[in-house]
């Protein structure tokens, strides 16, 4: 966690009180929590009235997919990229199993990108039946950053309200809810250097999603459920710095990530780089290893220090290959030869030095074990 | 200079202390679930071991309270197609086929051992209940436990990449270890015995499977006495659930002597008629102190195997039986010192000098 949202939070955290309340101790929750909607707004390029707080990701991603799905019935499309996170793809399959939704996946090309014309074809088979449109901002697993603003005006010409997941975006790239055109932004604390458990759904003025969590009424009678102060003033804190040092960090990974991908290629010839070269997430770099099982590589790199992922980090269940890489044309061998390298505020230069004194060895081990 | 020891942890009590002490020793520990089932069952009451998610959690939380790394190998499709196709496919041939000794000799110490060698382990440790010393192989102190004939088919060079940890524990003493280590698994129950069967009712898997192809029941004279829904339902030795309603003349308990899967007829007797004192094996595997030479004594370096030591063991948790043997351009043939009853060709014949295991074979018939 980023110095900055730990003292914003733990500042809190002695002190009780609902934002909801009437007297002294929740009028200063509130002001609290207010500050903090006005400086996620401010710094994001929404309105304070805008920001819906959330326990995270997962949630604000289903507030929009369900909600928003649910609030224009009964019109039954839902069109989604292919490669969307959980979060966001496994709402939409319920819908389809149990809600009668006809989900669409729209498809992308070998790096990842959801092209306009894809969106635009989608729309134009029954442009009234479509309730919305989902498509992340950048992809957690492979770094491809989509076209979103594009995307939005297409939506928007058809009435289409149009939501995407800008979990991964915030503080690599610059975001603004206003300029992207999009009716709901998926924000999470976690990976801007914020706390854990608490996120928030940017949601345009006029949207009104069906409630997923139904209660008190908080939140625009949007999102029931008691504020967590301490944890909203922590988000803050992360997402005024991260955007705030948005740009210098950004060029500093994307200087760390190009050396890393080029050290790769020499270390390892034959490794194939996925996703978009130019167009990705700056701390991003995610690799197929021909020959290797990327548990294995894993496993190895990890016990030599080595700290990265196989597609995303997921349950306690065996490995899937990625659906990602699968809907970018890769066979499930290669999918299951990936391995993900993600760079953050903390990485250095000794850290893609490590990688590199590390990886041929591995690699050729990982090998000899083959893909058993 | 300890070693790189890769522990296959099933989520059980055994298996999370066996990793316990290993790392404690000074070795170098990772953990891995072995992911046996392509379809887990999310979570079911009692677990029994191997196959749930609930259980590779209960692997997990130890690895964690142990402080090693944990990991999650997929060998479904290898379970699948060594253990429980084999189980289907030596049921249909008439045969009662063994699957955690198979399981060992497949996918523990074959698929996922040459797996961690490849990958720069020097040995794969289990949780089983027997004594392995300078790669030889005795029964567990725990004689009621002991595992050792679900190992005996191992080879000498398995057995060498192999470590069994609670060799010399009781299983009491494992629980009572596990709860002083504070893993939380020290009181689950014990693991069942064929984990891909969940429910325990080994006849409806097989049914489903093969098919319930009506067939006679007949006696020693081959005179019908009855029907069954499928000869794979049914074992050597075998004497509930024949479902025959005429006495036999004798009026004594009828069991099931033969199964032939060709003609899907099944021949019952008298227990009289079990009896059997010569069987044939093929494949013998010596994983002994050393290779037996002589035709028809066993002999080891410096006679070793003194022959009124040479014992044999017919089935999982079965009777001992004092034998001899010689080898035959088949595999073996095994005489017993006494009639055994219960002989079902399939199952192993694990071969013992007092505790020790000196090989094994598997039955092909009673003679």
């Amino acid at each position: 966690m980023l110095p900055e949202a730990i003292e914003a939070m733990t500042e809190q955290l002695g002190l009780v009180g609902n934002a909801s309340s009437l007297h002294a101790t929740g009028r200063r929750v509130r002001r609290v929590v207010e500050e903090s909607r006005e400086t996620i707004a401010d710094t994001l390029g929404a309105r304070p009235s805008e920001v819906v707080f959330t326990s995270g990701g997962t949630e604000a991603d289903n507030l929009a997919v369900k909600g928003l799905y649910w609030a224009r019935r009964p019109r039954k499309r839902l069109l989604i990229s292919s490669i969307e996170h959980h979060a966001a793809l496994d709402p939409a399959h319920w819908l389809a199993d149990s809600q009668g939704a006809q989900v669409e996946l729209l498809e992308v090309d070998e790096l990842g990108r959801v092209h306009p014309d894809t969106l635009r074809a989608a729309i134009a088979r029954d442009p009234d039946d479509v309730a919305m449109i989902s498509v992340m901002w950048a992809n957690n697993e492979v770094g491809t950053v989509q076209p979103v603003h594009l995307l939005a005006a297409i939506a928007h010409d058809s009435g289409i309200p149009f939501h995407t997941d800008a979990v991964q975006a915030v503080g690599q790239l610059p975001v603004s809810f206003a300029d992207s055109g999009a009716d709901a932004l998926t924000v999470t604390g976690h990976k801007v250097g914020g706390p854990l458990g608490v996120g928030a759904l940017l949601l345009a003025r006029g949207q009104t999603p069906v409630s997923v969590m139904h209660g008190g009424g908080q939140e625009r009678d949007v999102r029931s459920g008691t504020l967590d102060g301490p944890a909203i003033a922590g988000l803050a804190a992360a997402v005024r710095v991260a955007v705030k040092e948005q740009q210098a960090l950004s060029r500093r990974l994307t200087e760390l990530r190009e050396d890393l991908i080029q050290r790769v290629r020499q270390a390892v010839p034959d490794v194939v780089l996925n996703g978009d070269p130019a167009d990705r997430l700056p701390g991003n770099a995610h690799f197929s290893f021909p020959g290797c099982e990327g548990d294995a590589l894993l496993m190895l790199l990890d016990a030599k220090g080595v700290e990265c992922s196989t597609g995303s980090a997921c349950s306690a269940g065996v490995a899937q290959p990625s659906h990602v890489l699968l809907a970018m044309g890769a066979d499930a061998a290669a999918a299951r030869g990936s391995l993900r390298f993600s760079l953050g505020h903390t990485s250095t230069q000794d850290d893609v030095d490590r990688l590199i004194e590390v990886l041929p060895a591995a690699v050729e081990r990982a090998r000899r074990a083959g893909l058993s | 200079m300890g070693l790189r020891v890769l522990a296959a942890m099933s989520g059980g009590v055994d298996s999370a202390v066996a990793a316990a002490r290993i790392a404690e020793a000074g070795h170098d520990v990772t953990g891995v679930h072995l992911a046996l089932s392509a379809n887990p069952q999310s979570h079911r009451t009692g677990a029994r071991g191997c196959c749930t998610v609930e259980d590779s959690r209960d692997a997990r939380r130890a690895a964690d309270v142990i402080g090693i790394p944990f990991y999650i190998w997929d060998m479904a499709e290898r379970f699948q197609r060594d253990v429980v196709d084999d189980f289907v496919a030596e049921y249909a041939a008439g045969r009662t086929p063994n699957p955690c000794l198979r399981c060992n000799e497949k996918i523990k110490f074959s698929a996922v051992l040459d797996r961690a060698l490849a990958l720069g382990f020097d040995a794969v440790a289990t949780g089983h209940h027997a004594r392995l010393v300078d790669g030889v192989l005795s029964r567990s102190a725990d004689q009621g436990k002991d595992q050792s004939y679900v190992l005996g088919v191992l080879t000498r060079e398995q057995l060498g990449h192999a470590i069994f940890p609670l060799g010399d524990s009781t299983k009491a003493e494992v629980r009572e270890e596990a709860a002083r280590r504070g893993l939380t698994v020290a009181d689950k129950p014990d693991s069942h015995d064929i984990c891909f069967i969940a429910d325990g009712d080994t006849r409806g898997f097989l049914a489903k499977r093969l098919g319930a192809a009506e067939g006679p029941i007949v006696d020693q004279e081959g005179e019908v006495v009855g029907n069954h829904h499928g000869a794979h339902g049914f074992t050597i030795g075998q004497r509930k659930g024949l479902h025959i309603d005429r006495p036999a003349a004798d009026g004594r308990p009828r069991y099931v002597l033969s199964i032939e899967p060709v003609s899907n007829t099944v021949t019952v007797g008298p227990r009289a008629a079990l009896e059997v004192t010569s069987i044939t094996c093929v494949r013998p595997v010596w994983n002994g102190p050393t290779e037996p030479t002589g035709l028809t004594e066993p002999a080891a370096p410096g006679g070793l195997v003194a022959p009124d030591e040479l014992k044999v063991q017919l089935r999982a948790h079965g009777e001992v039986y004092g034998c001899r043997f010689e080898e035959t351009a088949e595999g073996l043939l095994i005489t017993l010192d006494r009639p055994a009853t219960g002989v079902a060709a399939g199952q192993a014949a694990v071969l013992y000098s007092g505790e020790t295991v000196i090989g094994s074979a598997t039955i092909a018939a009673a003679v």
